[in-house]
C-alpha cells in the first residue's frame, strides 16, 4: 500500500491478526465440520454426532471470543487505520 | 383438544403477536426503542431461519437419514462464525446503497438494471413457493394431528380445506402486519419485534420437549446416546458423503440468498454491530434447536408405531405421554414457527415485486405519476396483492404435489433454487468485472438448470414431466436426464442439481462477465460495492466523519458554503431550541432545515448527499451522483451562458474602440489630406504664380523666360498629375469606374510595368528578380489597371528601398482560382505600426521618403484592386517591404457594387 507506514505498533498489529483470525475462521469451521463425511468409517451416529455438537460449541466460542475482541477494536482504533496487510 | 378452541388459541396467539408489534411501531415513531435495539432481538430475528421445517421437519429427517440434518445448521453456522468474510460486507453494501431486498441489491450492483431486478425477484418468487408450502403443509399436519375432531368440511379433500383457510388467515396476518405503511428504509421494527418474540417461543418449546423426551421418557443422556448407537445400525442412517458437503455447502449459500434472511440480516439490520454480536450467537441458537433434534427421533422411532409420520414426533410424543400442555406449547412453537417464516418471506417478496417489477412498469407506462406522490397507495395495494399472491402459489404448489413429500425435501428444493443468487451475489461484490448480461446469464442458466433438475421433477413423476423423459431424456436425449445430466448417473438427485446449476450459473456468470463491457453505472457500482470499505476510509480520511452527529461538523460544512449567514442561522435555530451558543441540537426539525438552506446555496441533491454524508453510515449512491452532477451541469450551462454573453459583449465593446480608433484615425487623416491637398495644390501654384509674375514683368532674359515657362509648365503638370490622380482615387471609390476587360499575358504586364517604372529615379542600381516560368499565364482582367498596380509597385520599390544595390524579388504563384503576385525588396522595410496606413490617402511614412509622390499611390492601388475583384496587402516579416497582389484568373463582374 502506497500511504500508510508498512509497520505497525503493537496494539494495532494484534488487532490485524485478530481479523486475520476471523477471516480464517469459516476455514477451520469447514475443517472440522468435513471429517465425519471425509472417508472416515461411520462407526457411529452417535459419536459423529457428540464430536459435531463438540466442534460446533469450541467454534461458537471462538467466534464469541473473536467478536468481543473485534468489536472492542473497532471502538479503540476505528476502521481507518489499514495497513500492514488489511485489504 | 377440540379444534376450534385451537382455532381460538391461535387467534389469541396472533392477536398477541400483533400487538407487540404495534406496540414497538408506536415507540419506533417516537423514537424510544430503547432495548429493542439491542443485538439479541438482532439474533433472535435471524431465528426465522428455522422455519417449521426445522421445528417439525427437523425430526423427521433425522428420523429418516440420521445425523444428515445437521447439514443445513451447520453450513449457516460457518457463514455466521465467518461474518467478517462476506456478512460484514453485505450489511455494509446494504446501509450504503439503501438496499431493500436481494433483488434490489443485484440489480443495483450491476446498474441499476430492472431486468435483473425482474428475473432475481422472478426466481425468488419460484423457488419461494414450494417453501411457503411447506410451511402449509407442516400447519396442516400439525392442526389435524392435534385436534382430534377436526370438522369433516374442513379437511376434505385430504386436509386441503385446512390448507386453504390457513393460507387465507396468513395472508390477513401478513397484509395486517406488513403493509401498515410504508417505510423507505422497508424497516419493521414491529415485526422484527415479534419474531423475536416467536423465536423465543419456538426455542423454548423445542427445548422443553427435547428435555421432556430425554429425561422424562428414555431416561438420561447416557440412555439417548445408547439409542442412537443401536439405530447405527440403519442404513438409511448412514453418512452419505456426497450428500453431507453437498448440504454444508447448499445451505450456506442459502442463508446468504434466503429473501427473508437477506431481510432480517441485511434491511432490518439497524447497528452493523450487531452483526459481530450475532456472529455467534445465531449459530448458538441453532445450536441449541438442533441438541434435542436426534433424542426426539429416536425416541419416536421406539415409541410410535410404525405408520406414524416422523415429522410430526415432536407433538405426536407428548401427547402419546398425556402431557397436552407441552404439546401445547410444542404447538405453539410450530405455529410461531410458520408464521414468522411467512410473514417476513412474503414481506421479503412484495417488497421485491413492488420495487423491482410493478413500480417501474408502472412509472415506465405513466411518468407523470411519479409526481403527483399519490404512489404510496399504489405500493401498498401491489403489496398486498403480491402477498395473496404468493401464498396462493404456495397453496397451488401444496394441492398439486399432493402435501405427501416429506418437509425436508420440499425445504432443500427451495434452497437449491435461492442458492443461484449466490455466484452474482458474491461475484457482484468482490469483483468488479461482474457484468449485468453476465449476471442474467449466470441466473438464467442456474434457474434453467435448477427447475429441470429439481423443481419440475418434484411435483412426481409424470405429473409435469413425463415419466419417459426421466428414463430415456426429452425426445430421446439420454444425456439431457434431469435426474442424470451429461451422464453423470448414480448421484444424488439433489446433489446432481445442485453441482449442476451452480456450477453451470457460476461459468456462465463468469464467462459472460468476461466477454462482454460493462456501461458506465454499472462500473460505477462495481466500484462503490466492492471497494465498500475503501471508500469509508477515503472518507475518513478526507475528513468526513461517518455517524457522528456533530453540530460542529455540520456548523463547519454550513460555513464552508453558507459563510457568516451560517452563523446567524445556527444561532437562531439554538434560540428556537431553548439554548444558549451556536450549536443546535440535531433534531430532525433542525437537519432538514439545514439541508434546505444548503440546497439554496448548492442545490437539492448536493445538499442532500452532504446532510446524509455526515450524519449516518449511508454513502452517496449513483442516483445522488447523477442528481449533483445534474445540477451542477445546470449551473454550469448558466454560467456558460454568461460568460458567452459576457465574452460577446467584450468583444462588441472591442470592436466599438477599434471603429472608434478608426474614426478618430480618419478625422485625423481627413483633416491631413485637406491640409495635404491645399500643400500640394499650393506648391505648384506658389511657383506657377511667380514665375508668371516675373514673366508679366517684361524686360526680362530670353533664356530666364525659357526656363520659367518651363518650370511653370512641369509645375503645371504636376498639378494635372495630382488632379488626375485625385479624380482616379474618387472614380475608383465610388465604384463607378469603368473596366476593360480583356484576356492578357501576365509576364508582359510585369514588363510593361518595369519598363514603365524605370522611369523612376533611373540613375539607381536597381536589380528585378522574375521567373518568366511562372508567369505564363493569361488573366481575364482589365490589362491596364493592373499595369497600374504594377507599375506603382515597382517604382515604390525603386524609390524608398534603401539598400544598395536594391534588389525587387517578383514572385508568381497560382492558387486555385486566384495568383498571389508578391513584389519583395531588400529593404527595411516598413515599421510594424504604419503598416496598417500605407493604404491611406497620404500616408506617406516620413518626409524624408517624400520622393515626388502625393501619398495617393497605394491608395490608388488598393482602390483597383478591388475593382478588379482582387486584394492588396503588406507581407510582413520578409526581410524587407514586400506587398502581396491577389487577384483571380478570370474576373467577372458582379452585377452589384463590386465594394459592397
Amino acid at each position: 500500500m502506497p500511504n500508510g507506514p508498512l509497520f505497525l505498533a503493537r496494539g494495532v498489529y494484534r488487532r490485524r491478526r485478530l481479523r486475520d483470525a476471523a477471516r480464517l475462521m469459516p476455514v477451520l469451521g469447514l475443517l472440522l465440520f468435513l471429517l465425519p463425511g471425509l472417508g472416515h468409517d461411520s462407526v457411529g451416529n452417535a459419536r459423529d454426532a457428540i464430536y459435531l455438537f463438540a466442534a460446533w460449541g469450541l467454534l461458537i466460542v471462538f467466534a464469541a471470543i473473536l467478536a468481543q475482541g473485534l468489536s472492542q477494536s473497532d471502538a479503540e482504533g476505528g476502521p481507518s487505520d489499514r495497513t500492514e496487510d488489511e485489504t | 383438544m377440540p379444534f376450534n378452541l385451537l382455532v381460538l388459541i391461535c387467534i389469541l396467539y396472533v392477536i398477541f403477536l400483533f400487538s407487540v408489534a404495534f406496540v414497538v411501531e408506536r415507540r419506533a415513531a417516537r423514537g424510544r426503542l430503547g432495548f429493542l435495539r439491542s443485538p439479541i432481538i438482532y439474533t433472535l430475528s435471524l431465528s426465522i431461519y428455522c422455519t417449521a421445517w426445522t421445528f417439525y421437519g427437523a425430526v423427521g429427517y433425522a428420523a429418516r437419514s440420521g445425523i444428515e440434518f445437521l447439514t443445513i445448521y451447520l453450513g449457516p453456522t460457518l457463514v455466521f462464525i465467518g461474518w467478517w468474510v462476506i456478512l460484514r460486507k453485505l450489511v455494509r453494501i446494504g446501509r450504503q446503497q439503501r438496499v431493500t431486498s436481494i433483488a434490489d441489491l443485484i440489480s443495483s450492483r450491476f446498474g441499476k438494471s430492472n431486468m435483473l431486478g425482474v428475473v432475481v425477484t422472478l426466481i425468488a418468487v419460484i423457488a419461494a413457493t414450494p417453501y411457503i408450502a411447506l410451511q402449509l403443509q407442516s400447519l396442516t399436519l400439525s392442526f389435524s394431528v392435534f385436534a382430534q375432531d377436526t370438522p369433516e368440511d374442513w379437511l376434505l379433500p385430504g386436509h386441503q380445506g385446512i390448507a386453504l383457510w390457513v393460507a387465507a388467515g396468513l395472508a390477513l396476518f401478513t397484509i395486517l402486519f406488513g403493509t401498515r405503511k410504508l417505510d423507505a428504509k422497508e424497516q419493521h421494527h414491529g415485526i422484527v419485534t415479534a419474531i423475536a418474540v416467536e423465536a423465543v417461543v419456538k426455542l423454548v418449546a423445542l427445548l422443553a420437549v427435547g428435555a421432556f423426551v430425554v429425561w422424562g421418557m428414555a431416561g438420561g443422556i447416557g440412555a439417548v446416546i445408547d439409542k442412537i448407537s443401536a439405530m447405527s445400525a440403519n442404513p438409511a442412517w448412514e453418512l452419505k458423503q456426497d450428500r453431507w458437503i453437498g448440504l454444508i455447502v447448499l445451505s450456506a449459500a442459502a442463508v446468504i440468498s434466503l429473501p427473508r434472511m437477506f431481510q432480517v440480516m441485511v434491511v432490518e439490520n439497524i447497528d452493523e454491530s450487531h452483526l459481530s454480536w450475532a456472529s455467534w450467537a445465531f449459530p448458538l441458537y441453532l445450536f441449541a434447536m438442533s441438541l434435542f433434534i436426534l433424542p426426539i427421533a429416536v425416541e419416536g422411532l421406539e415409541r410410535m408405531p410404525a405408520g406414524a409420520n416422523p415429522d410430526m414426533f415432536v407433538l405426536t410424543l407428548p401427547l402419546s405421554e398425556g402431557q397436552g400442555a407441552l404439546a401445547m406449547l410444542a404447538f405453539l412453537g410450530g405455529f410461531s414457527s410458520a408464521t414468522s417464516m411467512v410473514i417476513v418471506e412474503t414481506i421479503a417478496l412484495a417488497t421485491m415485486i413492488s420495487n423491482n417489477v410493478v413500480m417501474p412498469i408502472w412509472l415506465r407506462l405513466r411518468p407523470s405519476a411519479a409526481m403527483s406522490g399519490d404512489l404510496r397507495g399504489g405500493v401498498l395495494l401491489t403489496r398486498r396483492l403480491a402477498i395473496i399472491g404468493v401464498l396462493g402459489l404456495g397453496y397451488a404448489y401444496y394441492s398439486i404435489s399432493g402435501g405427501s413429500a416429506a418437509l425436508a425435501a420440499i425445504g432443500l428444493i427451495a434452497f437449491a433454487g435461492m442458492a443461484q443468487f449466490l455466484p452474482a451475489l458474491l461475484g457482484g461484490i468482490y469483483w468488479r468485472g461482474g457484468t449485468k448480461i453476465g449476471a442474467l446469464a449466470g441466473l438464467i442458466t442456474g434457474f434453467v438448470v435448477w427447475g429441470y433438475t429439481l423443481f419440475l421433477p418434484s411435483f412426481g413423476e409424470g405429473a409435469l414431466l413425463s415419466a419417459q423423459v426421466f428414463i430415456d431424456g426429452p425426445w430421446g436425449l439420454s444425456w439431457l436426464r434431469p435426474e442424470a445430466l451429461l451422464g453423470t448417473e448414480g448421484m444424488d438427485p439433489l446433489v446432481h442439481s445442485v453441482f449442476w446449476s451452480l456450477s453451470l450459473n457460476t461459468i456462465a456468470f463468469a464467462l459472460v462477465s468476461v466477454l462482454t463491457f460493462p456501461d458506465p453505472v454499472e462500473r460505477i457500482q462495481g466500484v462503490a460495492f466492492v471497494n465498500a470499505f475503501d471508500r469509508e476510509a477515503l472518507a475518513e480520511r478526507l475528513g468526513w466523519s461517518h455517524g457522528q452527529a456533530e453540530p460542529e461538523a455540520l456548523l463547519s460544512l454550513a460555513q464552508r458554503i453558507l459563510g457568516e449567514e451560517a452563523l446567524t442561522f445556527f444561532e437562531a435555530q439554538a434560540k428556537a431550541q431553548g439554548k444558549d451558543g451556536f450549536l443546535p441540537d440535531l433534531t430532525p426539525e433542525f437537519l432538514a432545515e439545514a439541508e434546505r438552506r444548503l440546497a439554496g446555496s448548492v442545490g437539492a441533491a448536493t445538499a442532500h448527499a452532504m446532510i446524509s454524508q455526515l450524519f449516518g453510515r449511508a454513502t452517496v449512491t449513483v442516483e445522488d451522483l447523477m442528481a449533483v452532477a445534474n445540477e451542477t451541469a445546470q449551473i454550469m450551462e448558466y454560467s456558460a451562458k454568461l460568460e458567452a454573453k459576457q465574452e460577446e459583449l467584450s468583444r462588441t465593446a472591442r470592436q466599438l474602440r477599434e471603429v472608434n480608433e478608426k474614426l478618430t484615425q480618419l478625422s485625423v487623416q481627413k483633416d491631413a489630406f485637406l491640409s495635404q491637398i491645399s500643400h500640394e495644390l499650393r506648391t505648384p501654384m506658389t511657383s506657377i504664380r511667380a514665375f508668371s509674375e516675373i514673366l508679366t514683368e517684361g524686360d526680362i532674359p530670353a533664356g530666364m523666360v525659357a526656363d520659367s515657362g518651363r518650370i511653370i509648365h512641369s509645375e503645371a503638370v504636376r498639378l494635372t498629375r495630382l488632379l488626375d490622380d485625385l479624380l482616379d482615387l474618387s472614380v475608383l471609390e465610388n465604384g463607378t469606374v469603368q473596366l476593360n476587360l480583356d484576356l492578357a499575358h501576365l509576364g508582359k504586364m510585369l514588363d510593361r510595368a518595369v519598363q514603365a517604372a524605370s522611369q523612376t529615379r533611373p540613375e539607381r542600381e536597381f536589380e528585378i528578380i522574375r521567373d518568366p516560368a511562372a508567369e505564363e499565364i493569361h488573366l481575364l482582367t482589365d490589362p491596364d489597371r493592373l499595369v497600374q498596380v504594377f507599375i506603382n509597385l515597382v517604382s515604390n520599390a525603386r524609390k524608398y528601398c534603401d539598400a544598395a544595390p536594391g534588389v525587387l524579388r517578383i514572385v508568381v504563384r497560382q492558387k486555385g482560382g486566384r495568383i498571389n503576385i508578391d513584389f519583395i525588396d531588400n529593404g527595411k522595410g516598413i515599421p510594424k505600426e504604419s503598416q496598417r496606413l500605407i493604404f491611406e490617402k497620404f500616408a506617406r511614412l516620413t518626409d524624408q521618403m517624400r520622393a515626388g509622390g502625393a501619398g495617393l499611390g497605394l491608395a490608388i492601388v488598393r482602390e483597383i484592386m478591388a475593382n478588379i475583384g482582387g486584394s492588396i496587402s503588406y507581407l510582413p516579416g520578409q526581410k524587407g517591404a514586400a506587398f502581396r497582389v491577389t487577384l483571380p484568373l478570370r474576373f467577372e463582374k458582379r452585377l452589384s457594387d463590386p465594394k459592397a
